[in-house]
């Protein structure tokens, strides 16, 4: 695999559209790595004739941007109001004792990743969560669980 | 030089010809956001192994949403000659079966069969077009949604797709195909309902060279997936909306713009986008005319407030979403400067069909000064839970009752929330009233984008509008001190209150909150944030009095351990 800095340069310079961005500069190493290093900001900054503190400025603005690596998986639950209604906070609370977490974050070993969602889209079939970008509709406390569960054993079996 | 328009049409329409009257049965597979919650990719992949285990041809297309979103995964079945078959809750191991039975031995499998399309309906199978989320639709905007595969342009001309624009472009002038719009009385989809002739006014006015037009997909609003819906079904209709827009306003640029993570309709934008340049309906000269339309898709970050239009700009431009000062205003100083119209993907999305058949004929439809369809989007504790295009006019309890059929469970209806999170609370006794923009904000609610989500019996209306100041509070963009300061005080009264350690001075503290919110705030965030609470307070206030005065929860929700997200943007 490339090293840090030339992926990191290669999703910068290589974007596809015409409107570059710091923004679009952002999120294209964001989709590279999952997070945005400082020697991120560095290049986005000179890339995009900007300062640094420009390039922070947008990269603190928008919360889907992390700035350390991120964890193996990723699960997000949505608590917009459609969901709310039908139940998620009780999948809030199964996800998270899965997970072992008190609230949304990662948890220490860096396994996992659980982060609230304001609505993913699939409203029609509330509650919803997702496990690494795939949708799971009509999820229940129990669905929820088992969910983490299996992600995180996926990865053990990989380990070994 | 570029084909001519008809003879893109005359191969779209061949090829169509082939998909949907040829030898071949056609297995549409709907993968919009609620197909794939449902699994549907999985289902998709595993037809297409039964398919080669079993020995058996067919066409497999991803396609969008056909709008009885609750049926998810649905499957639907073509076989030469007969009428398209449409499944419903297909469960990956009923695959084999249906794919043996029906494309195997040319037998439907009845039971999982939620309706069939098409005019050789036998009377074994009921038709779709009678199911209660169906009988009442009129398909406007998404007359292609469920029907084609969102990633073949050729699908979308050979419905009809691009025939307005090829009109427009040959036989009308700008002035002529805005004045279509204009008679049309076509309001914005996107919250305000501003009429969109009067808008694109503005910008035609504007001899500027340079003007933008941008196509708002920000969708942020929880409850709502139409506009995602619509351009994971159809995007043709709003690339095809853009140009034209473009063309009646002498804009030679455009950006659909989107949130990021969203990768069923950026990838399906993206799509629509490129094919419609290799066919010369994009770029320099379009069919052959002097007219030259550029565009783009546009990515921002997850944040609620990008979807205003002045802060989307700001995000276009790269920076944070943060709202501009008016004025000046987007028609004067937009996007880069530039004088810019900015419209709602629902609201581009009619423009062709608009164009196709006169203004007149839009205007015809619908409810007063509400013309057209409204596009709902319907979810909480209803039967039928999916995306409805329904003309103004039809009454609200109709659509909660019949269209959606009513609440699971033999419940009783309690309210439902309108609008988005800045929209506002109708109890159940305040919904017989019919969908128009006014009528709807005379009773304290906005139809806006067409989110409905409905709440049972035993659903606590405080608690929900705790949630909806949740959102509201953790998305204010944090420019002006009302909302970013008001929100997060009005989410600490709403908690005591439902923690029922609320005092009687709560309600008017909250009032006198809302109310510099909405004299101070700069944008509509701040100035339209207290409208869930404004409106719960005007329907339900002995719910307030339970919780504050008798300290108790009615339905017993706020006893349940809840939390709210209290989130800073970091
Ligand atoms: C906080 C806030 C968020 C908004 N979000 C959206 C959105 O997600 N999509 C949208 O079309 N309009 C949104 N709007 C409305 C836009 O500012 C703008 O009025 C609209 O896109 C214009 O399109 P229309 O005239 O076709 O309705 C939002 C407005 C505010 C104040
Ligand atoms: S009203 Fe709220 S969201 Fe709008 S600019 Fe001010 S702080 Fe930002
Ligand atoms: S509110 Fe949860 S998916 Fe939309
Ligand atoms: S998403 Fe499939 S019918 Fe709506």
């Amino acid at each position: 695999m490339d090293g840090l800095k030339q992926r990191i340069e290669k999703a910068v310079h290589c974007q596809p559209q015409t409107t570059v961005t710091i923004l679009s500069s952002l999120l294209a190493v964001e989709d590279e790595l999952g997070y945005i290093p400082r020697e991120a900001v560095e290049e986005v900054a000179a890339f995009n004739r900007a300062t640094i503190n420009d390039v922070w400025a947008v990269v603190s603005f928008y919360p889907n941007f992390r700035t350390v690596p991120p964890c193996e998986h990723k699960v997000e639950i949505c608590w917009g109001p459609s969901c709310h209604l039908v139940g998620a906070m009780p999948v809030v609370a199964a996800v998270l004792e899965a997970a072992g977490l008190e609230d949304e974050g990662d948890t220490p070993d860096g396994r996992l990743t659980v982060r609230y969602n304001t609505c993913l889209g699939a409203c029609a079939l509330a509650p919803v969560m997702s496990v690494d970008h795939q949708l799971v509709g009509r999820v229940t406390p129990q669905k929820g669980s088992a969910l983490v569960s299996e992600v995180l054993e996926s990865q053990e079996e990989r380990a070994e | 030089m570029a084909a001519s328009f008809w003879e893109i049409r005359d191969q779209a329409a061949e090829r169509w010809q082939d998909l949907a009257a040829g030898e071949t049965p056609w297995i549409r597979v709907g993968t919009a956001l609620c197909g794939q919650a449902a699994g549907a990719e999985q289902v998709a992949d595993v037809i297409q192994q039964e398919l080669e285990k079993q020995g058996l041809k067919a066409r497999v297309s991803r396609v969008g949403c056909l709008g009885l979103c609750f049926a998810e995964p649905m499957v639907d079945v073509l076989l030469p000659g007969r009428a398209r078959v449409v499944y419903g809750n297909v469960g990956l191991d009923q695959v084999p079966e249906l794919v043996a039975s029906h494309i195997g031995r040319g037998q439907p499998v009845a039971e999982m069969v939620v309706g069939c399309l098409g005019d050789e309906i036998g009377d074994d199978l009921p038709d779709l077009q009678q199911h209660p989320m169906k009988v009442r639709e009129q398909r406007i905007a998404l007359r292609n949604a469920g029907h084609i595969d969102p990633l073949d342009i050729y699908q979308y001309i050979a419905r009809g797709g691009y025939e307005a624009l090829n009109r427009a472009l040959t036989e009308m002038t700008p002035a002529e195909a805005l004045e279509e719009v204009n008679t049309s009385g076509l309001r914005g989809r996107g919250g305000a309902a501003f009429p969109a002739g009067t808008k694109w006014r503005f910008l035609a006015g504007s001899n500027a060279p340079d003007k933008y037009i941008l196509c708002n997909c920000e969708e942020g609003d929880p409850g709502a997936f139409n506009d995602k819906g619509i351009l994971e079904s159809d995007p043709g209709t709003v690339v095809e909306g853009i140009i034209l827009a473009g063309y009646a306003t002498g804009a030679n640029h455009g950006y659909i713009f989107i949130r990021h993570g969203h990768d069923g309709p950026i990838d399906r934008a993206r799509a629509a986008v490129a094919q419609a340049y290799e066919l010369g309906l994009l770029g320099e000269d379009i069919l052959g005319t002097d007219f030259t339309f550029d565009l783009e898709v546009a990515l921002t970050g997850d944040s609620y407030v990008s979807g205003e239009e002045t802060a989307l700009m700001e995000a276009i431009e790269g920076s944070r979403a943060m709202p501009r000062y008016r004025p000046p205003f987007p028609a004067q100083v937009g996007v880069f400067g530039k004088p810019t119209n900015i419209n709602n993907v629902k609201t581009m999305a009619y423009v062709p069909e608009i164009i196709a058949r006169g203004g007149e004929w839009y205007a015809g439809i619908g409810h007063e000064q509400s013309t057209g369809t409204a596009i709902l989007c319907l979810s909480g504790t209803l039967n039928y839970t999916g995306m409805v295009e329904l003309p103004m006019g039809i009454n609200l309890t109709e659509v909660l009752q019949d269209v959606a059929g009513g609440v699971p469970g033999g419940k009783q209806l309690s309210f439902i929330q309108t609008g988005g999170p800045l929209g506002g609370v109708l109890s159940a006794a305040a919904t017989d009233l019919v969908l128009d923009f006014d009528i709807f904000r005379a009773a304290g609610a906005i139809l806006g984008s067409g989110g409905i989500i409905a709440a049972d019996e035993d659903t606590c209306v405080v608690d929900l509008t705790r949630v909806l100041i949740a959102f509201c509070q953790y998305e204010s963009c944090g420019k002006c001190f009302p909302c970013r300061m008001g929100m997060s005080h009005m989410l600490e009264v709403l908690e005591r209150i439902c923690r029922l350690e609320g005092t009687p001075d709560d309600l008017a503290l909250m009032r006198n909150i809302g109310e510099n919110m909405q004299a101070g705030s700069l944008c509509g965030h701040g100035q339209l944030g207290f409208n869930p609470v404004a409106s719960a307070l005007r329907y339900f206030p002995e719910q307030f009095e339970a919780h504050i005065v008798d300290k108790r929860c009615p339905t017993g929700r706020c006893q349940v351990p809840h939390f709210s997200p209290r989130l800073s943007r970091r």
